[in-house]
């Protein structure tokens, strides 16, 4: 294996509503600020993780390069996920060897629609989607397989607003957290907010690393796992997919300092810490995660630039960034990273 | 177009019209055609176990499933829910319902679905749900319109007429109402005065001869505040008192009325209210309630 680093990150400041920026628009400043702090100009690799349905047109992504300069003609991807995808796409590609870098960006514009419908479309034809059900309702259904006490989920969504609105790019979400239920038993206060935001992510490899960044995140390892769709035929109060992901990418070899888990839902948060056996020292999603910024198609991405930012900026020495994609945490990215 | 704040917005409908047409391969198409016939199938697996519903692979292993589909349910038990409070408009149901994971008699896995259940607290791990299947039918998961819990309880109607005739005391008693006057009977040997009248002393056991007029002024000696809908009274909630007419020893059932019923009080003196005198007929319909007169309450 190559060592592969992540040696730049750069993300949106959020926002919970539409700005009226194209989708390439949102994308530019994030790239050029990646561009920037790299010197880079071109990349080995570009890869991109976005889903059209959020625009609701064809190929949307195709007109989000306009953000990146693809002419003269550059190596190019695209994952219809999220963008943490984009970046196992582009760790696998700069293991053939023969690049050394790569430009990792995902987006996502959830305001323009309905979320929680539009979610239904990803789910199989056949059994679920045609009984309506939404993205919140099968949420509260792992939140009711799992049972996680009430008081622990408040102090989830207290500390995950609280240091949202210490992070410049996440919502500022009030301190004052609504009450009722969406979805019984998951309340409104449960649920990241809709948001509009990009990220972007600069890998190298080899000498380029240390010529690019005084402190680089160092991938030690990467995994993803998935489990059946049909939520009938997992156990919901668990995440096998996300356990087995943290165990193949090296979660437990070392003490994990911080970790940018990619919680949707208030109650995902214990599942995961459970999956990826983080002992009651680490220290999860500073940022605010998701539940204080959760821009759709960036949200994963930005928890492995969180992980990094914390290497970057000499915080931390080793990190965990997790993403997750389908109904009821059913795929599961871990990315193991050090100083 | 520019909207109200002048900001150019537009709306986009993303729809393929008509639908798409997707074929459903052997398995699932085994499964959604015993559906339209009313029957819900598993298949088995090679390791034995029964996935409902089918799937082409087993998500456990990964090897092809088996040809045998097997009868499940068509009861099962709930192994989680969720209660939608405000259901969306794609949703199985338009009022309040539950999404369940239900495992179906003779399944390994869950069947995930609508279960109308009334209200949250009527469900929980462990309930026993059947299906409640549509009337037309044409496979596809929606042949179930949802599930409902199991028959615990039914509404039993009792209803029986009887015709009723007043001829002893009861009928001196509502001669005298429809004239406008209460009657009541004095016992000639312990002098307790009863109304209604009637023909002997429930206490002695003397026959009683002697009527008495009675006023149609009384005082309350204890009340009741009725929160249920009664056809006699005029609204709810609504007060009904024992009245002591004046002059009388044992007290009368009444409605009490013209004031609200939290103000209505032991010792409270009443007067009858009666309907339009063309109105009267032999009955104590004649009066419409007791409604207080203002004058100070009776230490009782």
């Amino acid at each position: 294996m190559r060592d592969v680093a992540i040696v730049a990150f750069a993300q949106t400041r959020h926002t919970g509503h539409d700005t009226g920026l194209s989708e390439a628009e949102m994308i530019l400043p994030v790239i050029n600020e990646v561009k920037e702090r790299t010197g880079l100009q071109r990349f080995g690799f570009t890869c991109s993780g976005s889903c059209d349905y959020l625009a609701g047109a064809p190929f949307s992504f195709v007109s989000a390069l306009d953000a990146v300069g693809a002419w003269p003609p550059i190596s190019e991807s695209h994952v219809e996920m999220d963008g943490a995808w984009a970046l196992y796409e582009a760790w696998v590609r700069l293991q053939h060897g023969d690049i050394d870098s790569a430009l990792v960006y995902g987006f996502g514009k959830s305001s323009l629609g309905d979320l929680r419908a539009i979610t239904t479309l990803q789910l199989d034809p056949y059994y679920l989607a045609p009984l309506g059900l939404d993205q919140l309702s099968v949420a509260a259904l792992q939140a009711a397989a799992a049972g996680v006490d009430r008081a622990e989920l408040d102090e989830i969504v207290r500390r995950s607003r609280a240091d949202g609105r210490g992070n410049a790019y996440a919502l500022d979400l009030p301190e004052e957290v609504p009450d009722g239920f969406a979805v019984e038993p998951l309340k409104t206060a449960d649920i990241a907010p809709i948001t509009d935001g990009a990220a972007a992510v600069v890998l190298a490899t080899g000498d380029l690393v240390t010529r690019l960044c005084d402190n680089p995140a160092y991938i030690r390892g990467i995994a993803h796992r998935i489990e059946p769709h049909y939520l009938g035929m997992r156990d919901l109060a668990r995440s096998a997919s996300a356990a087995e992901a943290a165990r193949a990418a090296g979660v437990g070899k070392g003490a994990v300092e911080v970790a940018e888990l990619h919680t949707q839902f208030a109650h995902e948060e214990p599942i995961l810490r459970r999956a990826l056996e983080l002992p009651a020292d680490t220290v999860i999603n500073p940022s605010g995660g998701p539940l204080a910024a959760n821009p759709v198609m960036a949200t994963g991405l930005i928890r492995i630039g969180e992980a990094a930012r914390r290497i970057h900026d000499g915080t931390a020495s080793r990190t965990v960034g997790h993403a997750a994609s389908g109904p009821c945490l059913q795929h599961n990215l871990v990315a193991v990273l050090e100083a | 177009m520019p909207s109200e704040s002048g900001a150019l917005v537009a709306r986009h409908v993303l729809e393929f019209p008509g639908g798409y047409t997707r074929t459903t391969g052997p398995v699932i198409g085994r499964f959604l055609t015993e559906l339209r016939a009313g029957r819900i199938v598993g298949v088995r697996t090679a390791e034995g176990r029964v996935l409902v519903p089918p799937l082409e692979y087993d998500p456990a292993t990964g090897d092809a499933v088996t040809s045998e589909y097997v009868e499940v349910g068509p009861a099962g038990t709930v192994t989680a829910c969720a209660w939608v409070h405000e259901p969306r408009p794609g949703h199985p149901l338009d009022r309040p319902f539950a999404w369940a994971t239900i495992k179906l008699d003779g399944a390994d896995t869950s069947l995930v679905h609508a279960v109308d259940a009334g209200n949250p607290k009527a469900l929980s791990p462990g309930t026993r749900v059947w299906p409640v299947w549509r009337q037309d039918r044409d496979g596809q998961i929606t042949d179930i319109s949802h599930f409902a819990p199991e028959v615990t309880k039914i509404v039993s109607h009792v209803r029986a007429e009887y015709r009723l005739q007043a001829g002893g005391a009861l009928g001196t008693f509502l001669e005298a109402i429809g004239r406008g006057v209460f009657i009541g009977g004095a016992c000639a040997t312990c002098g307790q005065v009863y109304v209604p009248f009637r023909g002997s002393c429930p206490e002695c056991g003397t026959v009683i001869t002697e009527q008495v007029e009675l006023p149609d002024t009384g005082t309350i000696t204890t009340f009741a505040i009725n929160n249920l809908p009664d056809p006699r009274a005029p609204e709810v909630p609504f007060v009904s008192a024992y009245i002591l007419l004046d002059g009388s020893d044992s007290p009368l059932i009444a409605l009490v009325g013209g004031v609200p019923a939290h103000e209505v009080r032991q010792g409270m003196r009443v007067r009858a209210e009666w309907i339009p005198r063309e109105e009267w007929t032999p009955s104590l319909a004649n009066v419409r309630w007791f409604a207080p007169t203002g004058e100070p309450d009776v230490e009782l």
